[in-house]
């Protein structure tokens, strides 16, 4: 229901793009306004949200430490999945944003009744699945930047020549075009038949990558199944980014509908689970060393609380106290004669930490 | 004879617990109500408890009740709570927000494992909250409601966060698999919190907390009755090694305040670890001191709220500042050292009264405690023996195959990974690993933390269990290992139960116990009995001398 509610909503879309363009011939708002729209919409929203959680502190320290920590100078430290120090935690980083480090990890639980025995095996195709995706993307987002910019940059170039190094088909085949569409479809098929996942998804879960996945297809269709004007195309891309824009009359529906799904994507993403790529950075279990016995964190909001003070504990068990023979700071005589001799005296012991 | 109940381990089939289904049923989830079926659930706080404690909302109540009593504007407060709470915690809005439902998190739980009930997958277990949070603080959420996993706030809702927020032992094994490092610990301490705003809350963790309040220690052991105890224990380490030791205690001046879980004053196995860190400390001469009023290690406000964590660890620094002591000595125990490692310094610091940790025996100073102040006893022991301090044969404790349990909060929340095994290896010449996927960060809880561990919840405790119980079990039938160590006093109360279950035949024991015995003590007798007076190096009636 949710997958279906989700696939409806991407064909929506797409028809939604071809009664704009093909039929309404809106190309001003499809090719122009549009696309500054969700630009816009897209960098802004994801200040606003980072913003809303940079708003919450980090009261406590609370990093996952998953190696050995920093103690004994004769222990070794496993620095990057234990990080101690501010460097040692953008390794951290570095290895959980760059390579999914986390991912990396997954196992598969293998449950065997009969044998009372519960085993654990690699688990990888997650974390293929994960690293294909996000870097077939990039990759993908990066070789667009031919349309944006004249002179090509080298380096978009060359990773255009790479990714077309098996030069099959005219125009060549990218790898990272099936890299990209074989990717998303693996993470949609996998939502579909593994019953756990496809329990817990949700239309959140579908749509963008049905979304990803309309993108890919429409943008495979447009390089080697139907006539696309790149000219025409690049032209309506640099006018964007030199804020002259002009709708090119040329280009097909089919472009529209690309173009109007990326811009769909850019509005969708600040208010969705994509902000992960943002959340990641801010997440306290990942992002904080584990310093904590050696450097004193600092909770903004620390405020005092009701506890059971030494006196108060004292006052109950005086007398109990010294028939054991332990210390006391004042014993049952002492203490005794002080209630008497002033009633009204400083009973202080208001039970209020006031540290802070 | 009488039939077991529910809250007896012999009640449960262990081919009946072993069916476990992980497909999910039918039914979407939100649709599916939660049955609290005897065993699965925890008996509610006692409302004298939360009275004395200052708590709201007290009364007496059962799950099981169609009606739970609530506060008439209980939606107001939840939703007040929650608003208040994604203010102040960075963790709770950022975890409440980038979920993206990869799955890595499902079979990493030991209660879904175990179980195979879909809401035990820690990211169902954090959308339970989160389907709340779409639905009051999100305009999708507002709109689009369930096809965006939104939902109403309902009666139903509560019950079901009662039951399966205590079916966390906030052990943080999915965190380390999560890719954005979600903690479903930091999920579950907020359900709890919201929970308890409602006055709902389970007895077994809020007896401990109202205890620890007044006597300073879970158990409500009052200072004269520790005094008894630690006597006792003298006694018995007299009998083995016939040597009488020290018990110093509130003693002002002494150089070094121990502070261990109350846990090890009340139950086997623990009391044996207790035995342990007197011998020890008597044996290297360390000048120290117990504390009645700061007579608890553990925390049980860690399984209530952070206000509660603050409350009852305030006593650790109050009492070292009266005393006057240089610095703190903490025994083992999890969820205490996931608390003084991650809550301690900030919430009740600067400890700018005590002095930077040094070991008097061998002058190392213990850089990595230096604001904190407080040493942990493997590290304290680790340290003793690489200085060639503590005069050891490990062939006493040659009886014993021993594997390693690393314990969730030392290992997830700290990282003292290396410490254990060096002690563990330089006082016992059997040791074994469990398997890879089970130990150091990827250890699998007992089943019995965050104030699970009791009996009314036995078929959850046996099938939390199962994970840890089938690797013990793995080395048993494997290399013969008889013997679970393990620092932590939760872990030493509920393991027991797991390995009778999953692996009878083996034991489990505290590290500084086997130290204990391994150690050679100036002006021992000829050693027989080891720490629980068992005759496992002789026949202590054969001839008395010589």
């Amino acid at each position: 229901m949710k997958f279906i509610g989700s696939l409806v909503a991407v064909l929506l879309l797409v028809l939604l793009a071809y009664l704009g363009v093909g039929v309404a011939g809106l190309r001003e708002l499809f090719g122009v306004v549009l696309p500054y729209v969700s630009v816009v919409v897209l960098l802004l929203g994801i200040v606003w949200r980072v913003l809303c959680w940079a708003k919450s502190p980090v009261p406590f320290k609370i990093p996952t430490t998953c190696g050995q920590e920093k103690s004994l100078p004769w222990i070794k430290q496993n620095k990057l999945d234990n990080p101690s120090n501010g460097l040692q935690v953008v390794g951290r980083m570095i290895l959980e944003i760059l390579f999914f480090r986390s991912l990396f990890r997954n196992t598969r639980m293998d449950f065997r009744g009969g044998e009372e025995k519960v085993v654990y095996g690699p688990s990888k195709w997650l974390w293929i699945g994960a690293i294909a995706f996000h870097y077939s993307f990039l990759v993908v987002f990066f070789r667009h930047l031919r349309f944006f910019s004249e002179p090509v940059p080298w380096l978009v170039k060359l990773t255009q020549d790479v990714d077309g190094f098996f030069q099959l088909g005219v125009p060549a085949f990218y790898i990272t075009t099936f890299v990209f569409i074989g990717a998303v479809g693996y993470l949609l098929l996998r939502r579909l038949f593994i019953p756990q996942l496809r329990y817990i998804s949700l239309v959140n879960d579908y749509f963008p990558l049905l979304l990803l996945l309309g993108i890919g297809t429409t943008g495979f269709f447009l390089r080697h199944l139907f006539k696309t004007d790149v000219v025409a195309i690049k032209e309506l891309a640099l006018g964007l980014v030199s804020f002259g824009p002009k709708a090119p009359v040329e280009a097909s529906w089919l472009f529209y509908c690309h173009l109007f799904l990326v811009c769909v994507l850019f509005m969708y993403l600040p208010f969705s689970k994509i902000m992960h790529l943002a959340g990641v950075f801010l997440s306290p279990s990942r992002n904080m060393p584990n310093n904590n016995r050696a450097v004193r964190h600092v909770n903004p909001w620390n405020y005092p609380v009701k506890v059971h003070t030494y006196e108060e504990y004292e006052d109950e068990f005086r007398e109990k106290m010294y028939a054991a023979g332990l210390p006391v700071e004042k014993t049952p005589e002492q203490a005794a004669a002080e209630k008497s001799a002033g009633d009204n005296g400083d009973d202080a012991s208001s039970g209020t930490d006031n540290k802070e | 004879m009488a039939e077991p109940s529910f809250d007896s381990m012999d009640y449960y089939k262990k081919d009946e617990l072993l069916e476990v289904d992980h497909k999910p049923p039918r039914t979407s989830w939100m649709k599916t109500p939660v049955e609290f079926r005897p065993g699965t659930w925890i008996y509610p706080t006692k409302a004298k408890h939360l009275e004395y404690l200052g708590m709201p909302n007290p009364r007496d109540w059962s799950p099981t009740d169609e009606d739970w009593k609530l506060p008439d504007n209980w939606q107001e407060i939840i939703f007040n709570g929650m608003r208040e709470r994604l203010d102040k915690y960075r963790s709770f809005k950022v975890f409440m927000d980038i979920c993206v439902r990869c799955g890595a998190c499902a079979d990493k739980c030991h209660f879904f494992i175990g179980g195979g009930d879909p809401k035990n997958m820690p990211v169902l277990r954090a959308e339970l909250i989160r389907s709340v949070y779409r639905k009051d603080f999100t305009t999708a959420g507002k709109l689009l409601g369930r096809m965006v996993g939104a939902r109403k706030l309902t009666y139903d809702v509560i019950k079901e966060w009662f039951y399966y927020f205590y079916q966390c032992t906030e052990c943080r094994r999915c965190s380390v698999f999560c890719p954005y490092g979600i903690d479903t610990a930091e999920i579950t301490m907020m359900g709890r919190e919201l929970l308890h705003e409602l006055g709902l809350g389970v007895n077994w963790a809020m007896e401990p907390v109202a205890n620890c309040f007044r006597t300073g220690n879970h158990l409500g052991i009052r200072p004269h009755g520790l005094k008894d105890t630690l006597e006792f224990f003298a006694e018995d380490i007299e009998e083995a090694t016939g040597i009488s030791i020290d018990i110093p205690m509130n003693k002002k001046g002494a150089e070094v305040l121990f502070i261990t879980p109350s846990g090890d004053f009340l139950a086997d196995p623990g009391t044996y670890t207790c035995m342990g860190y007197m011998a020890l400390f008597h044996e290297i001469g360390l000048d120290y001191t117990w504390s009645t009023y700061a007579s608890e290690g553990g925390n049980f406000g860690l399984f209530t709220s952070h206000e509660m964590i603050k409350r009852l660890n305030a006593k650790m620094y109050a009492e070292a500042k009266r005393l006057g002591v240089k610095w703190i000595l903490g025994g083992e125990c999890g969820h205490m050292w996931r608390v003084v490692n991650q809550y301690m310094d900030t919430m009740n610091g600067p400890a700018d009264f005590l002095e930077v940790p040094k070991s008097p025996i061998t002058g190392t100073v213990f850089e990595n405690a230096k604001s904190t102040k407080m040493v942990h006893i493997m590290e304290f022991i680790a340290d003793l023996i690489k200085h060639g301090k503590l005069k050891l044969d490990a062939s006493r404790n040659d009886h014993l195959k021993v594997t390693f349990h690393d314990s969730c909060n030392p290992a997830r929340s700290m990282g003292i990974l290396e410490e254990p095994r060096y002690v563990l290896k330089h006082v016992c010449n059997n040791f074994y690993e469990m398997p890879e996927n089970t130990i150091r960060e990827q250890t699998f809880c007992c089943g019995g933390g965050a104030g699970l561990g009791t009996d009314e919840n036995m078929e959850m405790r046996l099938r939390g269990g199962l994970p840890r119980g089938s690797a013990v079990k793995h080395v048993q039938d494997k290399y013969g290992v008889n013997t679970l160590a393990t620092m932590c006093a939760i872990d030493r109360a509920t393991l027991q139960t797991v390995c009778d279950y999953w692996a009878p035949g083996v034991g489990v024991s505290g590290i500084t116990e086997m130290v204990a015995n391994a150690m050679i003590m100036k002006g021992e007798k000829k050693r027989k009995l080891n720490f629980r007076l068992e005759p496992v190096w002789g026949d202590p009636d054969e001839d008395e001398e010589g």
